[in-house]
């Protein structure tokens, strides 16, 4: 079984093997309403790449991500409500306060192209220009946290309290909207939306994939370990810096829009800041700098919280916490992390009867040189990656 | 001009308490460049601790003594949330020494526990936590010498927690089914604590009209700050802190013991956040989620201010507390009630309390790009700062 547990191939594979068959048995085992829930866990594993992205590999700890998950989630919002009307009519909030008019901003949001754009191009830009300004000062580790988290608060507050111009606190409803002349809240709709939502999170993965090989991954990697020592060797941080902030942003756009037609409303709470430091949280559950890590720990302390919710709502926040705790101190790298560098193994090496040794055991037990024994025997060349 | 005067007193009273809930932050930040999330939680629970202790005061000392009670709570809260801040130090921020990210995160984990500890502790809860600390602590103690020397030692510590826990709550639970033990003692509403009679009435100057309680938290914040000041720059202790915030490697090899000397810089910032949690009561109500309305402004100060000078910190808070007072106010229409009709709008629209926020916001991400290390970086000749 320790054998087993530490060959490689195994560590690597098993995590996709599981995640392949979840996903071919799931839909057809769970009730819609589970279902429902995992679509919107696995729209928020979308997040999670982004912040996988820029935390993980790149090095900064962003705690304001709910600015443009909101944001994408509110483009999408206003086009429902508009979408829904009749022609002429306002969204009924709009006459609770006595507006007459639409007010500009939303007229675009009458064409669906331009939301299909809307709803990451917008998040996109409002990343790049907050992070340019910021990047292009130096300006990192935690007071780049602390900005991204009062900027969270300033875009809390403005959306808490423009009643007249996107409903304040109330937010924008979505699952009595009907888009396709279907209910979006429809049990047929949110089949449809899961499915979309599969095939968009399986996008973002092979997009921050593609982004994290290559000479941009090292570039993100570099500033991430050293950013002075890549800036003297002539890199211009600031710009990969700013795309791949913008890049995340607009991940998070798109994972706020699927979230808002799965959940029905889009409000203000989603910039709450508790909620951008859950995302993190996710990230460093499942293991940062490794973008599988990043959904599936979306999606499982989601689950958990919901279980816990349900059953003793007053503990969900002694779980948390404690589980910030422990993924911090114990397991930095997250249970994806764990599991590769053979976590399970050497847990069970512990507890299991000794096994026969051939020569001394720091020959035969220490993971280090094993490792080292395996590259030297391994495939010719050796598998370095 | 009264008006003027006025507007003036009131934001500075609100500045004021910025001061002293940011003071203990940015001397931590300075010294050991951890931001502490739980900070807000620290003067929460100075809040709670003047609360219990009117309580004291009304139920059991006679009435003549009762006036006192906050001169009481000023030195209990330092303590209480001081110790708490040395707890967490010790436990959890030691651990995790020159990683300022992971801190974050792990901080803000405390400060879940701690607002969800507030809201659900019952007697049963409490006696149930102390068994599980006591048996964590103790187990190790009372296992034979043999199992020491086994493979699977590193379990032991876990293992030992593991069941002290579970038998802690298990008893919490069997307690909690009788009522008198079941009640929480300040459960999720909001406390109030009633000032005393000498704090309740106001000063007239001229026409301004100073609310005693909002002159005592002044009072409070100037004798905070010569008290601070006083040991950083007088003390034995106060000089080693600066020596640390300077050049922390130097003055390791100096022989200034710097475990220690992090141990009281938090102990000190801890309490100063308690004194402000006092300090807060005078102003209304407070309740579990006292912190989270106080932290991101405290950053903010912080991050104006840049680290190592006193008067950075200062400055900034007053700043920030009499310009938002002011914006968020509208006073100034007040006081100049013949603006233009465009600058009136403007006013108007920003006339509210979290409108006021944004505006901040926006003018301190205006005044990073011209100082990006706030109002008094520290100069060195380092890469980094």
């Amino acid at each position: 079984m320790a054998d087993l547990l530490a060959s490689r191939q195994l560590r690597r594979w098993l995590p996709w093997v599981l995640i392949v068959v979840a996903a071919l048995v799931l839909p057809a085992l769970l009730p819609p309403f589970r279902l429902n829930l995992l679509g919107r866990f696995l729209s928020l594993g979308i997040v999670a790449l982004g912040i996988d992205l820029i935390w993980g590999y790149t090095g900064m700890l962003s705690l304001g991500q709910g600015i443009f998950f909101a944001l994408g989630g509110y483009a999408l919002g206003m086009y429902l409500q508009l979408d829904s009307l009749e022609p002429g009519q306002l969204p009924e909030f709009f006459s609770l306060y006595g507006v007459k008019s639409l007010p500009a901003f939303w007229q675009p949001f009458n064409s669906p192209l331009f939301t299909l754009f809307a709803i990451w191009v917008i998040p996109a830009l409002v990343a790049g220009g907050l992070g340019y300004l910021v990047f292009r000062n130096r300006i990192k580790g935690v007071y780049f946290s602390i900005l991204t988290q009062a900027a969270l608060l300033v875009f809390f507050n403005f959306f808490n309290g423009q009643q007249k111009l996107i409903n304040g606190t109330n937010g924008l409803k979505t699952d009595t909207a009907v888009i396709f002349g279907q209910l979006v809240g429809s049990d047929g709709m949110q089949r449809a939306l899961f499915w979309i939502t599969v095939l968009l999170a399986i996008g973002a993965f092979l997009l921050c994939r593609w982004l994290t090989r290559g000479r941009f991954g090292d570039a993100l990697i570099a500033i991430r370990d050293d950013e002075p020592r890549l800036r003297f060797t002539g890199y211009n941080p600031t710009a990969y810096k700013t795309v791949v902030f913008a890049v995340a942003g607009a991940l998070a756009g798109i994972s706020g829009a699927l979230y808002t037609v799965q959940s029905g409303i889009i409000s203000p709470q989603y910039m709450a800041v508790p909620f951008s430091i859950e995302m993190v949280i996710w990230v460093a559950v499942g293991g940062r700098g490794t973008l599988i890590g990043a959904v599936l720990g979306a999606v499982l302390i989601n689950y958990a919280k919901s279980l816990v919710s349900e059953a003793l709502p007053e503990t969900w926040l002694f779980i948390q916490g404690g589980l910030f705790l422990l993924v911090v101190t114990a397991l930095p790298d997250g249970l994806v992390g764990w599991w590769r560098s053979g976590g399970p193994a050497s847990l069970l090496a512990l507890v299991a009867p000794p096994p026969k040794l051939a020569t001394y055991p720091e020959l035969d037990l220490n993971p280090e040189v094993k490792a080292e024994q395996q590259q030297l025997e391994g495939p010719a060349g050796g598998d370095q990656s | 001009m009264d008006l003027l005067y006025d507007t003036l007193f009131n934001g500075l009273a609100i500045g004021s308490v910025l001061v002293l809930a940011a003071l203990g932050l940015a001397v931590v930040f300075g010294l050991m460049g951890v931001i502490n999330m739980a900070h807000g939680e620290l003067m929460m629970l100075g809040a709670y601790t003047t609360f219990v202790v009117q309580n004291i005061f009304k139920a059991v000392l006679p009435d003549a003594l009762f006036p006192i009670y906050i001169l009481v709570a000023i030195p209990l809260a330092f303590l209480v949330s001081g110790l708490a801040g040395l707890l967490l130090e010790k436990t959890v921020i030691r651990r995790l020494y020159g990683r300022p990210l992971e801190t974050l995160l792990a901080t803000w984990g405390v400060s879940l526990i701690l607002q969800q500890f507030v809201r659900s502790v019952s007697s049963a809860f409490a006696i149930g936590l102390v068994l599980a600390v006591a048996g964590g602590l103790l187990i190790p103690r009372f296992t034979p010498k043999a199992w020491w020397q086994q493979r699977w030692t590193p379990l032991l510590g876990t293992g030992s927690w593991i069941v002290s826990g579970a038998v802690g709550i298990a008893i919490a639970s069997a307690l909690g089914n009788q009522r008198a033990l079941d009640q929480p003692w300040f459960s999720a509403r909001n406390i109030d604590v009633t000032a005393p009679t000498w704090l309740r009435g106001s000063i007239d100057v001229g026409a301004v009209n100073m609310p005693a309680a909002r002159l005592f938290i002044i009072a409070l914040t100037v004798i905070a700050l010569v008290a601070v000041s006083w040991f950083l720059q007088k003390s034995v202790w106060g000089m080693r802190i600066r020596a640390v915030t300077q050049n922390r490697p130097m003055s390791d090899c100096l022989g200034i013991p710097t475990e220690k000397v992090d141990a009281l810089t938090f102990l000190i910032g801890s309490g100063l956040a308690g004194v402000a949690g006092v300090a807060v009561t005078l102003l209304g109500s407070v309740g579990p989620n006292l912190g989270g309305n106080y932290i991101v402004d405290c950053f903010m100060v912080v991050v104006l201010g840049g680290v190592g000078k006193l008067a950075g910190t200062v400055l900034a808070a007053l700043g920030i507390g009499v310009l938002s007072y002011i914006v968020g106010s509208g006073s100034l229409l007040l006081v100049w009630p013949a603006m233009p009709a465009g600058l009136n709008d403007l006013i108007t629209f920003f006339a509210t309390t979290s409108m006021a926020k944004v505006l901040v916001f926006a003018l301190i991400v205006v005044f990073l790009q011209i100082r990006p290390a706030g109002l008094f970086p520290q100069k060195g000749r380092m890469v980094e700062a």
